[in-house]
C-alpha cells in the first residue's frame, strides 16, 4: 500500500505582522487582518529561498526515519518561486540529501498546487514499483507585489513527503483531482510579480475547483466528511478555507490542527502540504486526514489518508525533527525595512 | 569563483564530505588524499561528517568584499567538527549572540551569487544549537 514513509518541514524563523504591511500603505490594519483571518507571515533571511527551504524540509524528513538515501529513486520539487528558470531545484536537493546520482528529478509548478502534484506523480512511480522512495516536495519565497492583496498574506515555508510502499506511517488510500483552464491567477515569464483577478480567484477558481476534487473523490470512494478526523484545505487566507469547509460540510474542529495560515501566512506550493504536516504532529494511529489542495490556473488534488501504527512505532522518530508548531514558536519580528531587504524589493546600485 | 571549482566541491559543501586515515583514525576537512602521519602506510577513505561543531574563535564582518556586501554585518568563525578537522565558516545569529564554545548545527543555505544572471553557490552555515 502506497503512502506516506516521513516527512518534514521547514519555516524561516523571520515574521512580519499585517498590520506592519499596512502601516506602510496606509491600511487599515484591523480591517486586512480580520478579513483575511490573517495577523502575520514568515519572511525568509538573506541567503534562503526555495532551494534552501527544500534541502531543510527533505533534510528534516529523513532525521524521523532512517531510509537509506541511495533507495529514493524520484525528487520532484513544487514551487513558483525556483531560483533559476532553468536548473532544476530538485537536483540540488537531490545532491543534498545524498540521493544523487541514481534518480530521476524535475522541478513542478502548478500556482500553489505543485507540491500535491508531486505526491501524486511519486505515488504513480511507487505503485508501479518503478522506484521505492519519492521526495515530493512544495516550497516557496512566495511573491506578492508591493501595496498589492498579496503582499499581506505572500509567506516562506516548505513541506516534504517521502513516498513509498513499506510500512507507511500513513496510508494514501485514494487521490483524484479536478482541473480547468481559469485564469485566475498567473506570473508571465521574467515578471517579478504575480497578478490575479482580484474577487475572481474565489468563485470561479478555489471554491470550484476544490468543491470538484472533493465531490469526485467522495463519489469514488463512497465516503463523506463524517468518515475523517481531520481535513486540511488550501489557506491562501484563513476565510477561504473554513468557507469551504462549511460548504462541504466539514466542521470547524476537523481544520483546526491543520489550519497554520493565521500565523504562518500563504506559502504557495508549501500551503496545503504544512497544513497536512500540521495535522501528521499531532495525529494518532487510525485517523483518517482528508486534503484538498488548491493551484490557480487552476486545479485541486483531493486525498483520502490514513494514519498507521507505525507513526507511534519505534521506526519513526516524530521529536527528531521540529513541530511545525514548534517551527511557528518564537519568531524574530521584522519591520517593513528589514522585510523588504530580505526580499530583495529594494533598489540596490548595479 | 569558476563554475568548475564550485562544482568540484559540492560534495563539501552541501554533505561536509571529507576523508578519514583508518590506520590512524584521524579526520581531514577539507579532504586529503594522504595522511601526513601514516605516509605510504596510511589509507584513505571518505567520511561523511555528522556537521555538529563548537566555534573555537569568532569575528563580526562589517566590510566585504562585493560578492557578500548585502549580507553584513555577519558572524564567520572558525567551527571545530566533533570529528576533529576545523572549518571556517559563517554563522546565522545576531554579533552579539555569538560566543566561544558556542555548539552549532549545519544548515543549507545560499552561500553566493554569481551576479545576477551567473550560478548561485550553495553550501553549509551554522546557525546556534538548541
Ligand atoms: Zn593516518
Amino acid at each position: 500500500m502506497v503512502g506516506i514513509i516521513t516527512y518534514g518541514v521547514y519555516i524561516p524563523k523571520y515574521r512580519i505582522k499585517v498590520e506592519e504591511i499596512a502601516r506602510v500603505w496606509g491600511a487599515n490594519a484591523a480591517d486586512i487582518a480580520g478579513g483575511l483571518g490573517v495577523y502575520s507571515k514568515s519572511v525568509p533571511d538573506l541567503d534562503e529561498d526555495t532551494a534552501t527551504i527544500a534541502v531543510e524540509a527533505a533534510r528534516h524528513a529523513l532525521k524521523r526515519r532512517e531510509i537509506n538515501p541511495a533507495d529514493i529513486g524520484a525528487v520532484y520539487v513544487g514551487s513558483e518561486s525556483h531560483p533559476y528558470a532553468v536548473k532544476p531545484t530538485a537536483c540540488t536537493v537531490g545532491e543534498a540529501i545524498g540521493a544523487t546520482p541514481y534518480m530521476t528529478a524535475a522541478d513542478y509548478e502548478f500556482a500553489c498546487k505543485a507540491g500535491t502534484a508531486a505526491i501524486q506523480t511519486c505515488m504513480g512511480l511507487v505503485k508501479s514499483q518503478m522506484i521505492t522512495y519519492g521526495v515530493a516536495i512544495g516550497s516557496d519565497v512566495a511573491q506578492g507585489a508591493p501595496s498589492d492583496a498579496l503582499e499581506y498574506t505572500a509567506a516562506a515555508g516548505g513541506a516534504a513527503f517521502v513516498i513509498g510502499r513499506d510500512d507507511p506511517v500513513a496510508r494514501i488510500n485514494h487521490t483524484c483531482s479536478f482541473t480547468t483552464d481559469t485564469p485566475d491567477f498567473w506570473r508571465r515569464e521574467g515578471q517579478d510579480y504575480p497578478r490575479h483577478g482580484g474577487r475572481f480567484t474565489g468563485d470561479p477558481g478555489y471554491f470550484k475547483h476544490i468543491q470538484g476534487s472533493v465531490r469526485l473523490i467522495f463519489e469514488q470512494t463512497g465516503k463523506n466528511p463524517k468518515d475523517y478526523d481531520y481535513a486540511v484545505f488550501h489557506q491562501p487566507n484563513a476565510k477561504f478555507p473554513q468557507r469551504v469547509a462549511k460548504i462541504l460540510g466539514f466542521t470547524a474542529e476537523q481544520i483546526k490542527p491543520g489550519l497554520v495560515v493565521p500565523r504562518l501566512g500563504n506559502t504557495y506550493s508549501g500551503s496545503s502540504m504544512i497544513g497536512l504536516a500540521a495535522t501528521l504532529d499531532i495525529a494518532k494511529a487510525g485517523d483518517r486526514i482528508f486534503v484538498a489542495s488548491f493551484g490557480s490556473g487552476a486545479g485541486s488534488d483531493a486525498f483520502d489518508i490514513e494514519v498507521t501504527d507505525a507513526i507511534e512505532s519505534g521506526a519513526f522518530r516524530r521529536d527528531a525533527a521540529p513541530s511545525v508548531e514548534k517551527l511557528l514558536a518564537s519568531p524574530k519580528w521584522v519591520d517593513y525595512a528589514t522585510y523588504a531587504r530580505h526580499k530583495g524589493k529594494i533598489v540596490m546600485q548595479k | 569563483m569558476s563554475v568548475a571549482r564550485f562544482w568540484r566541491k559540492i560534495p563539501q559543501r552541501y554533505n561536509l564530505i571529507g576523508t578519514q586515515c583508518t590506520t590512524c583514525g584521524r579526520y581531514f576537512f577539507p579532504p586529503r588524499t594522504f595522511c601526513p602521519e601514516c605516509r605510504r602506510a596510511g589509507n584513505i577513505v571518505d567520511h561523511k561528517f555528522r556537521g555538529y561543531g563548537t566555534v573555537v574563535t569568532h569575528t563580526v564582518i562589517r566590510t566585504a568584499s562585493e560578492q557578500f556586501e548585502q549580507m553584513t554585518p555577519y558572524v564567520l568563525a572558525i567551527v571545530e567538527l566533533d570529528e576533529g578537522p576545523r572549518i571556517t565558516a559563517q554563522i546565522v545569529c545576531e554579533p552579539e549572540e555569538v560566543f566561544i564554545g558556542m555548539k552549532v548545527t549545519p544548515v543549507f543555505r545560499r552561500i553566493a551569487a554569481d551576479g545576477e544572471s551567473g550560478v548561485i553557490h550553495y553550501g553549509t552555515k551554522y546557525v546556534p544549537a538548541e
